[in-house]
């Protein structure tokens, strides 16, 4: 590949450099109105993401198989260090993903699983039911979800595990305020891309 | 007095301004090859030709190196270093051919204090998920139409952190030191704008 190496203009202060680098980019911008029958690049996108969404069920059915297996994994060894970060991040990607995939309803399941994993000090401290309880929640709400009122059931679920992980949350770290102020300072997952 | 100003925004640049994206050159790195499949495809579907990816941080630092990519959108929690050190290892003057290059974080993570740290790594936007067309079409249209210079200091390097000056302002100004010699002026090559 050929170098695109940089150049900067570099001005220099007391305790400060800064640097305005060559940009190389500027000539791609162009401010000309879209012309009549031009499609806009971001509705091309939507179409082309559209496209793509008959994916979307059998890749959510994969993330919820993946987050199971590492549930399975903890209930089996109880929490390693790599089972604790597989199951995290199965479920921080569902909590990414769902929206998405047209599933919104489950990310909130799955960030409070996240949650619970990263703001307890001690991961042997945490009850294994509660786990399984978040896990099951997001393979039940993604299975449900054609059902008319699957989003209020899981609007409720959710909120229930949700008291239920800070309650122990709270509990575990009494002795660490900064992490409390995080935790119930802490916005809820959105539901929606923005 | 300037005040710092913490935090990314996706700037004033909106959908009047386009790119041609067909001259620009994508790395994505993340774990996930789903999310990599919908970045692929809104990629595309704005106009990219080029798109490269990467499945962790290590493979995106070796990606970023051989393909000296215009722009690389990361994930955070990655395997091996995560998009936070990749990052790290990116914003190292000297240590590689772009350590401006524009990077832009995609995560999951949207907690305040995870944007701070990213902002202080040296990231230029952050976007949290879930992706959006037009949240991502944003981002690439601000660091490329409106980028930031940056700031060197004996604990940072990376964009201006401070993105707006507030003239009402009131208190200690961080940075020291009055205007000293400009050291060193290249040309701006490429100032030529697009034909129309």
């Amino acid at each position: 590949m050929p170098s695109r190496k940089d150049t900067a203009a570099v001005a220099t202060y007391g305790d400060h450099e800064v640097i305005t680098p060559e940009n190389k980019l500027r000539k791609y911008v162009s401010e000309r109105p879209l012309l009549p029958g031009e499609d806009d690049p971001v509705t091309r996108a939507e179409q082309a993401l559209a496209e793509l969404s008959t994916e979307f069920s059998s890749w959510m059915e994969a993330e919820c198989d993946r987050l199971d297996k590492a549930r399975e994994a903890v209930l089996k060894e109880h929490f390693t260090q790599a089972n604790q970060e597989a199951l995290f991040h199965a479920a921080h990607d569902i909590k990414g993903e769902a929206a998405t995939f047209g599933y919104p309803a489950v990310a909130a399941a799955a960030d409070s699983l996240c949650r619970l994993l990263e703001y307890t000090p001690d991961a042997s401290r945490i009850p294994l039911k509660l786990v399984e309880q978040h896990v099951d929640a997001v393979r039940a709400i993604y299975r449900e979800y054609a059902v008319s009122n699957a989003k209020e059931l899981a609007a409720t679920l959710t909120k229930r595990l949700r008291e239920v992980t800070d309650e122990f949350l709270i509990r575990e770290n009494r002795d660490r305020p900064e992490v409390i102020e995080q935790i119930t300072g802490t916005a809820a997952a959105p539901l929606a891309p923005e | 007095m300037r005040q710092a100003v913490a935090g990314f925004s996706p700037g004033s640049w909106g959908s009047m301004v386009r790119i041609d994206f067909n001259r620009l050159r994508f790395l994505v790195i993340d774990d996930n090859a789903h999310m990599r499949r919908i970045l692929r495809t809104l990629l595309h579907g704005f106009g990219a030709r080029e798109v490269y990816e990467a499945e962790d941080g290590a493979s995106g630092l070796e990606a970023f190196t051989h393909y000296v990519p215009d722009i690389v959108i990361t994930d955070w929690a990655m395997p091996i270093f995560d998009g936070l050190e990749l990052t790290q290892m990116i914003r190292q003057p000297g240590a590689n051919s772009n350590p401006y290059v524009a990077i832009i974080m995609l995560t999951g993570h949207s907690e305040k204090k995870r944007v701070t740290a990213a902002r202080d790594a040296g990231v230029t936007e952050f976007l949290a998920k879930p992706i959006s067309a037009k949240g991502l079409y944003q981002r690439i249209v601000n660091v490329v139409a409106n980028p930031r210079p940056f700031i060197k200091t004996k604990t940072y390097f990376g964009p201006d952190r401070r993105r707006n000056v507030n003239p009402n302002y009131v208190g200690p100004e961080r940075r020291k030191g009055g205007k000293a010699d400009v050291i060193r002026q290249a040309p701006l090559l490429d100032k030529v704008r697009a034909p129309s």
